[in-house]
């Protein structure tokens, strides 16, 4: 399950972004390690809200430091 | 000291070409830009026809430069990568590099695309990348990081007077010392339903839809209006001493600039052409130069009725008796108006002109209105005289602004 959303949130990452789809890892910082700045970051949102149905409100986006924060996030609350 | 301006660098992608040889090289040969829009083109718009960039920059970039810019942006960066790249990528300060970029119309094409989101999404689906691809500083911002510029960055608006008067600006950066390198020119890529229903609608558009090659026709007597094209010209302007310093090659001299007004209508031209040729006589004085030097001239010349007679009373006030002389070119008989564009594309061609001592030709003249008293390069391409020699390029916008500049050959 967890496998399927990280590829996904790879794909997203990707094409947002322009990060190679093999770089984005569970243990990967969105900030420090894949270059996301915050205007990706809010695409990213959209993208994975509109895949998995989620609401990633901005008070939870704050917390999603890393890859594996998210697919934590988005399997739990989907 | 004065601090003199040279062109080291060029970049364009236009209606005949993705690059600048490829443009150049189709306007000497008198390639038209003007095509037939695609089955998806709204049939209740008045004009069918525009002149679409040749290489779609979408297909040049990177996906993810395309989804954080506007198509004014991404012709802007394509042409700036290879005016930059043209003049050797030079070593610089970067508090020495400066950026001007100018834009008409600005980011419509996101605007709209963000507005048909909003509706059909809501607020929380508009892309956090659309306030900075539709703001008019955006292309001069994309390029000013994309080569590091941080003696400042600046965005002239006056409608298709815009790119001149950045290449003006970004001179005048120069000769006050604020920069020795500034990537200067304007863009557009505004072809959308919305603008073409508006110029449709001020009836300035050309509606010869039956035949969109020979549309774009200024001088000619049955011209109808102006064929709207896409795409951007960029130069490297750099103080001469610099360019000199590390050995780059130079196209040309800046000479310099003349900024009027017309106080008339804001969308008509001064029939008296007063403020074009005031413009075009403080452009003389600037560049230090007599009317006699201006061998060529790039006009603005649109095709519409009253745009180019109007400008054509101006060039023979500005340059008196050698009216009769100067040889004078209407390139957008080919590339199509290129708006905020069009004063950068133009003055790449008169500095290209005074380099290869060659004219391009007018396109499109079958019955050359007796009205225009100027010497009209409509049978081709003309050959110009060796010697210093200078060319004038005229761009004028709706608001009434005029803007003339002088480049003088090396």
């Amino acid at each position: 399950m967890s496998e399927d959303i990280l590829a996904g949130l790879a794909g997203i990452v990707n094409e947002v972004a322009g990060v190679p789809a093999e770089d984005v890892q569970l243990d990967k910082s969105f900030v420090d390690d894949l270059d996301v700045d915050s205007l990706s970051m809010v695409e990213v949102v959209m993208a994975c809200e509109d895949k998995w149905g989620v609401k990633i409100p901005d008070s939870e986006v704050k917390n999603l430091k890393t890859v594996g924060d998210a697919v934590s996030y988005i399997t739990a609350n989907m | 000291m004065t601090r003199n301006v040279v062109v080291t660098g060029i970049g364009m992608t236009t209606p005949l070409g993705g690059d600048a040889p490829t443009t150049w090289a189709a306007a000497l040969a008198g390639t038209p830009g003007g095509v037939r829009l695609g089955a998806d083109w709204d049939p209740e718009q008045p004009a069918q026809i525009a002149a679409l960039m040749r290489d779609n920059p979408a297909e040049i970039l990177k996906s993810v430069e395309v989804r954080r810019m506007d198509p004014s942006e991404q012709c802007a960066i394509i042409a700036a990568r290879e005016a930059w790249a043209d003049a050797g990528a030079p070593e610089i300060d970067p508090i020495r590099l400066g950026t001007v970029v100018a834009s008409g119309i600005g980011g419509i094409n996101s605007l709209i695309s963000a507005y048909e989101t909003l509706r059909d999404k809501g607020a929380a689906r508009v892309s956090p990348h659309m306030v900075t691809m539709i703001m008019p500083n955006g292309p001069a911002a994309m390029v000013g990081i994309e080569v590091g510029a941080r003696a400042g960055v600046h965005t002239p608006v006056s409608a298709c007077a815009s790119g001149a008067e950045a290449i003006s600006y970004a001179a005048k950066m120069i000769e006050d010392g604020r920069a020795d390198i500034v990537v200067a020119g304007g863009t557009e890529a505004c072809i959308n339903g919305v603008t073409m229903a508006g110029f449709g609608a001020m009836r300035a558009l050309s509606t010869r839809n039956d035949d969109p090659s020979t549309a774009s026709r200024a001088y000619d007597m049955d011209r109808d209006g102006f064929v709207m094209g896409e795409g951007a010209g960029i130069l490297i302007l750099e103080e001469e001493e610099h360019a000199r310093a590390r050995g780059a090659k130079i196209y040309g001299r800046y000479g310099g600039a003349g900024l009027t007004s017309d106080g008339h209508h804001i969308a008509q031209p001064d029939p008296e052409g007063a403020g074009a040729s005031r413009a075009i006589q403080m452009a003389l004085e600037d560049a230090e130069i007599s009317a006699s030097d201006i061998i060529h001239v790039n006009a603005h010349a649109t095709s519409t009725p009253q745009g180019d007679f109007a400008e054509s009373v101006a060039i023979r006030k500005g340059l008196g008796g050698q009216a009769d002389h100067a040889w004078v070119s209407a390139t957008k008989s080919m590339t199509g108006h290129l708006l905020g564009g069009a004063g950068a594309v133009e003055s790449i061609f008169a500095i290209l002109a005074l380099r290869d001592r060659i004219a391009p030709p007018s396109i499109n003249i079958f019955n050359f209105d007796p009205a225009i008293e100027l010497q009209v390069t409509k049978d081709g391409p003309v050959q110009l005289p060796a010697g210093d020699i200078a060319a004038l390029n005229n761009s004028f916008g709706f608001g009434g602004h005029d803007v003339a500049l002088v480049f003088k050959s090396v």
